[in-house]
């Protein structure tokens, strides 16, 4: 038997392993294929009522490559490394946020 | 000009069809269209039958009254424009009828039904009768305001996305006080679920009032909410004898911060249900709806109302969470009909197909979706299977799933939350989660010890796909 410890969590994919950069591209053309338009945001803090985190630059639209994605999180990820990261990702049919997925943590990769 | 009918009056009983049956009318866009299935009682012609079904629903009664010659009966009157047999059932028919818009009362669930499945459904004529199917006109459905807030506005109030969310019932369902009750809460909540949900049957008995109950789980969304960083709710259920009781409680949800609270539509009555469905909507709060009752509705194949339309209904009346039934484990059929309806729930605008019991082509004219809920019955093997068939819109409920874990409450969350990741982040890079369910479970079982006790202690399940297909 075992204690459940205490951590921090993102919402989705956060009780997975950190997703690797293969695995960030897997979920990104998912995104793709289902018509969503990828977005880039990071905060310095990751709180349940903070809706909106900070936009790295704009959302990719007509993103045909997730590898142009993965591109922008690292640069991202470069230039706010201390900064959480998270994909957003936007139907703009159903007008509305679909994906929300963390990138990064400060301190981890 | 004067009518046929206001030629002169006539006292005594005429037969209904004369009245009622009328195959020749094509029904308008504004008319309220119902199917019903019925069963005549012996020597009652199925014409006869079904105009009487129309005439007992809508204008008619057993006799002509010369009030009726005050009236314009044609713009009145429910038409029975079509009746087909059932294939392979002895004396079982279909009827198709259209009611006329003005019938209605705006906004009044209460009233449709009232009039519908009203005194018709003990009519003598009658063997037995069900309501199948309702289409609701859109100008009848605009004036309805629907769920208070639908799916979008509750992922972007909760901050959750691109996956189902978690839920689970907290047990046993009677007896815990108020303390114990929300330190289970916590537990689940910490472990990772979304939501917990109070039991039906609480509501404020001797040994945990609402209000102690309405506090301790605050305090345990509060606290979850800030270790673990993520947004959690629990449904308070606010049903009570009477309607100012369940605003009261309503109203103090709402004082405590809490996200949403939770509501018995058919107990209760549609009445009360529209009026919550209102004050939610006044107030941010979601309103999650649970359906006890509803099988002494639509469970008989012969007689009642099918759930589909129970649905619809809610739908119009208001809720955000509607509980659905979780198809793994039950027959094909129920898959098929169960996916309708979730489709009636969520979707804008759904096409009539009758090989899952969508009689109607159905529009909602925007107005917002109700989640899914299953709920009962299921753990964690079954979560490929679940998300494959709900999709990310829906809220899986894990009761015993969860709190059956044997190391408790928290590490049955974990294990459900790693195991639902495990799916949707699997079905998004493309792989089969009906064929490869097992391996994706046992793959993160491996890094995730809350998992592996989990797989080990409930049985995998093996699913027929096979059949799917015929669907």
């Amino acid at each position: 038997m075992k204690t459940l410890s205490k951590e921090r969590r993102f919402e989705t994919f956060s009780y997975l392993p950190p997703l690797t950069d293969r695995q960030i591209v897997a979920q990104i053309d998912y995104m793709v294929e289902q018509g969503y338009h990828p977005c880039i945001e990071f905060n310095e803090t990751a709180n349940p009522e903070e809706h909106y985190w900070t936009m790295w630059k704009l959302p990719l639209f007509d993103c045909s490559s997730s590898q142009r994605v993965l591109d922008e999180i690292r640069e991202c990820r470069s230039e706010y490394s201390d900064c959480y990261i998270r994909v957003a990702g936007f139907d703009n049919i159903k007008q509305c946020q679909t994906v929300s997925f963390i990138v990064h943590r400060p301190g981890r990769y | 000009m004067p009518k046929t009918q206001a030629a002169g009056y006539q006292a005594g009983v005429k037969d209904y069809k004369l009245t009622y049956w009328t195959p020749d009318y094509t029904p308008k866009d504004t008319d309220l269209l119902a199917a019903f299935r019925f069963s005549p009682q012996p020597g009652v012609p199925a014409e006869e039958a079904g105009a009487a079904i129309a005439a007992e629903s809508s204008t008619g009664t057993w006799t002509t009254v010369w009030t009726d010659l005050l009236t314009d009966m044609d713009r009145y009157k429910g038409k029975c424009y079509h009746i087909e047999p059932i294939a392979g059932e002895e004396n079982s028919y279909f009827a198709f009828i259209a009611y006329p818009l003005d019938l209605f009362e705006e906004g009044s669930v209460t009233n449709i039904l009232t009039s519908i499945v009203g005194n018709v459904f003990g009519f003598k004529a009658i063997r037995s009768l069900r309501l199948e199917d309702i289409r609701f006109p859109v100008a009848l459905v605009k004036t309805f305001q629907g769920p208070p807030h639908g799916i979008q506005v509750e992922r972007d109030l909760l901050n959750k996305y691109g996956r189902p969310m978690l839920g689970c019932t907290i047990k046993p369902k009677l007896g815990l006080s108020a303390k114990n009750y929300g330190r289970a809460v916590y537990e689940c909540l910490r472990g990772g679920l979304d939501f917990t949900k109070d039991d039906e049957n609480i509501n404020s008995q001797p040994f945990q009032r609402w209000r102690d109950r309405f506090l301790f789980v605050a305090d345990a969304i509060h606290k979850s909410q800030a270790e673990t960083g993520e947004v959690k709710g629990h449904y308070l259920n606010v049903t009570a004898a009477t309607a100012e009781e369940m605003m009261k409680r309503a109203e103090f949800a709402k004082e405590l911060g809490m996200p949403i609270i939770m509501h018995d539509f058919l107990t209760a009555g549609f009445t009360a249900n529209t009026s919550l469905a209102k004050w939610c909507r006044d107030n941010g709060v979601l309103l999650h709806i649970h359906r006890a009752m509803h099988a002494v509705i639509d469970r008989q194949r012969n007689h009642g109302i099918h759930f589909r339309v129970l649905a619809k209904c809610l739908r119009l009346s208001g809720g955000d969470h509607l509980h659905s039934g979780t198809v793994v484990g039950k027959l094909e059929g129920d898959k098929a009909s169960t996916l309708g309806f979730v489709d009636l729930m969520r979707e804008d605008h759904i096409e009539a197909d009758r090989s899952r019991g969508v009689f109607f082509t159905q529009d909602w004219a925007s107005m917002p979706g109700v989640m899914p809920v299953a709920s009962g019955g299921i753990h964690v093997w079954h979560m490929p299977a679940l998300v494959e068939i709900f999709g990310d819109d829906s809220v899986l409920q894990f009761g015993g799933g969860t709190l059956g874990h044997p190391w408790g409450n928290a590490p049955g969350a974990t294990a459900n939350r790693v195991a639902l990741e495990a799916c949707v982040q699997a079905r998004n890079e493309g792989r089969d989660l009906y064929r490869e369910g097992g391996d994706i479970l046992r793959e993160a079982g491996k890094w995730s010890p809350e998992l592996a006790a989990a797989l080990d202690l409930w049985k995998e399940i093996k699913f027929e796909f096979e059949t799917m297909d015929k669907l």
